[in-house]
């Protein structure tokens, strides 16, 4: 890399090297299920949140849609398991499914509308999300309507697969933990988040990375240059979603399960705008740190309102607004905080501090 | 081909549209009974999105500030309505149509000012630092929508809210084997009034010249020496309590209401003011119109579908008029 480095930046990427590292041992640091429930969707999440901030850091363009390809790839991947057999073909053309109609609405959404205005877009996006959130509620035959899809996996990552055993046919414990298909599954998640992540890392560092940036820093100068900025932006949607895709591909496999609310509510699209802006736009490493803090925050910050709220039960409206279901409402106020006063989110601010080094 | 638009345009043009909607309409349906119905359905409906989405499309061409947190107002202009009226619910159920209309006008008179006020606080406070920064703006007005949400499920709860209509606009008229609702009536021509109070400012005062002068070029206008920006606060305190006001009557239409209303809506109005063109009032009301006749067709013809009409319709316009039917001139 030519950029100099902060010693923010240093920081920064040495807490996201952390973060791999803790979620590479989790199942052997934290050994109860939630723990790997949380891990497994912080992967998933961060393979998410990085794509849609390959989009709104890199281009500058907001898509409301980023849910729906998530879900294509979720839905995909659950109706090929259904209809195929738990087999490892019926995951590859599920997969494959999803990507390609992910793609060719991306191509289709991004060349009707980012050619008009880049304001007209957000607002077409958010409509084809909730069109396909309402078919995918709809269409009961194909997509198992509210009720969502329940499908079997590959054998490999069902919970009852034994990894290895020892000679009396008993399943061998590592540090006293099951090697089960549950860890092989988690795994699995780990890796292809790991490798996708790497992906998306090397696009931003590579000549397209450079033009993307430009065209954010200065969009008339860019197309002054000769970059044709519809075109790049289009492509940078189309990777996007295909990313997208392909992690709810993954997000299924690893849940067993598919439905809207998992995989195309508007509510993960408001997790993903508050992870990528919470966490900084336009860094990769911010989806990290947006990512953990908001999966964490899910999990662990409705206990501490249950608290505050009994605390408070005296007082007036207070209670209902600590309400643990009420969390969102907090998040909000953070929201708009943060992109008043830390447009870069956390890990922009952090990178910017320090001398060079 | 040629002469066929340029018959088209001599006939109106793009105005044509929704009585071409309802001529074809009119033969798939083939039952004039059900027509008459649906058509009045469809006015009524297209009336109540006009008000919603008005305010978002002029605020657009005006301060280029795209607002979506404008649903917002659209919720809590339903809810303050509906507990103002449970609030009068013993005027309402009385025999007096004088009390009821007292308590009718009270509640959408309490949904106006929250809007006026709720308006001008959303603009001080959540827009004006993010000016001319469509990213932030977009990321911030979200924001304030999710808070928004959150504070009327904390107020109101999440469950339904029954909204009480007075008794003289339940009920419908029968004129033959045509039944009428006197509400859609009620909100079509309350609509109407609204449309053509607003066109009236727009086009006949200096306040509505400024503004029309203030979308087509912001500039020149400050050029001259007139405050743009104070303008633009009237104008969106204006916008938030037309939205406030339709959400009052989506209420009394719907007479059942949950706090999803707000995003359900926000996906129409879109719809509509990206149909309509950005910034222009004429467009809106065509663009609101033609998603409610269309809406209402569909739904009778073809149940299924009815959900992804719009989406289509706006995606077949977009493809024929990139900028909206109605685009104005920049």
């Amino acid at each position: 890399m030519t950029e100099s480095q902060t010693k923010g930046a240093l920081l920064v990427k040495s807490t996201v090297l952390l973060i791999g590292a803790v979620l590479l041992f989790a199942p052997f640091l934290f050994q109860d299920v939630r723990s790997i429930e949380v891990a497994s969707r912080i992967c998933i999440f961060v393979v998410l949140v990085a794509s849609y901030d390959l989009l709104i850091g890199y281009t500058g363009i907001v898509s409301f849609a980023h849910t729906m390809f998530f879900g294509f790839g979720a839905y995909g991947t659950a109706i090929a398991l259904r209809q195929m057999g738990n087999g490892w073909d019926a995951v590859f053309f599920g997969t494959l499914a999803g990507m390609a109609l992910s793609l060719v609405l991306a191509v289709a959404i991004g060349l009707l509308s980012l050619r008009v205005k880049a304001i007209f877009f957000a607002m077409i996006t958010l409509a084809a999300a909730s069109v396909a959130l309402v078919l995918a509620s709809q269409l009961n035959q194909i997509t198992g309507g509210e009720d969502g899809i329940t499908f079997r996996v590959p054998t490999l990552f069902k919970t009852a697969t034994k990894l290895m055993v020892d000679e009396n046919g008993q399943l061998v414990r590592l540090f006293g933990v099951k090697l089960n298909g549950k860890l092989a599954a988690y795994y699995f998640v780990f890796a292809t988040s790991l490798a996708l992540f790497a992906v998306m890392l090397r696009i931003v560092g590579s000549p397209l990375g450079t033009v993307l940036k430009a065209i954010r820093e200065n969009e008339a100068r860019a197309e002054a240059i000769g970059y044709r900025v519809v075109n790049y932006r289009t492509f940078v949607f189309c990777i996007a979603a295909v990313i997208a895709s392909l992690a709810g591909s993954i997000y299924a496999i690893w849940l067993k399960y598919t439905g809207p609310d998992t995989a195309l509510s508007f509510a993960i699209m408001i997790d993903i705008l508050l992870m990528v802006v919470i966490g900084g736009m336009g860094t990769m490493w911010g989806a990290v740190i947006g990512a953990v803090l908001m999966v964490l925050a899910q999990y662990y910050l409705r206990d501490l309102m249950e608290v505050a709220s009994e605390v408070t039960a005296a007082l007036p409206l207070l209670p209902d607004l600590l309400d643990p279901d009420r969390w969102l409402f907090w998040l909000g106020v953070i929201f708009i905080l943060l992109v008043y006063f830390f447009p870069k989110g956390i890990a922009g601010t952090i990178m910017a501090k320090g001398g060079k080094t | 081909m040629k002469r066929l638009s340029e018959i088209f345009d001599r006939f109106g043009g793009v105005n044509l549209l929704p009585v071409l909607a309802a001529v074809v309409a009119f033969v798939l349906i083939d039952a004039p009974s059900s027509w008459v119905t649906l058509t009045v359905a469809g006015l009524a409906m297209g009336m109540m999105i006009f008000l919603m989405a008005s305010g978002l499309s002029l605020v657009f061409g005006l301060m280029d500030v795209l607002n979506f947190g404008h649903s917002a107002f659209i919720s809590f202009g339903a809810f303050v309505a509906a507990s103002v009226l449970a609030f009068f619910g013993a005027w309402l159920g009385g025999d007096s149509s004088f009390l009821a209309l007292i308590a009718l006008i009270l509640s959408i008179a309490a949904a106006i000012a929250f809007g006026l006020l709720g308006g001008w606080f959303f603009e001080t406070v959540i827009i004006k630092p993010v000016y001319k920064d469509h990213l932030r703006q977009i990321l911030i007005t979200m924001g304030a929508l999710i808070v928004a949400e959150q504070i009327i499920l904390a107020v109101w709860g999440g469950t339904p809210t029954s909204v009480p209509r007075p008794a003289f606009l339940e009920g419908s008229w029968i004129i033959g084997d045509v039944s009428i609702e006197v509400y859609r009536v009620f909100a079509f021509l309350l609509g109407l009034i609204v449309y053509v109070g607003l066109y009236i400012v727009l086009n006949r005062t200096r306040v509505g010249l400024l503004i029309r002068a203030g979308v087509e070029n912001r500039e020149m206008v400050e050029c001259l020496g007139f405050r743009v920006d104070r303008i633009f606060v009237g104008v969106f305190m204006v916008g938030s309590a037309l939205a406030a006001m339709g959400g009052a009557m989506w209420a009394g239409y719907q007479t059942l209401i949950s706090p999803a209303l707000g995003a359900e809506m926000l996906i129409i109005v879109f719809i509509v003011v990206i149909i309509g063109g950005l910034g222009s009032i004429e467009g809106t009301l065509l663009g609101a119109i033609l998603v409610g006749l269309i809406g209402n067709y569909v739904g009778y013809l073809a149940p299924k579908l009815a959900l992804t009409s719009n989406m289509v319709l706006m995606m077949l316009i977009l493809l024929w008029r990139p900028n909206g039917l109605r685009p104005i001139v920049k």
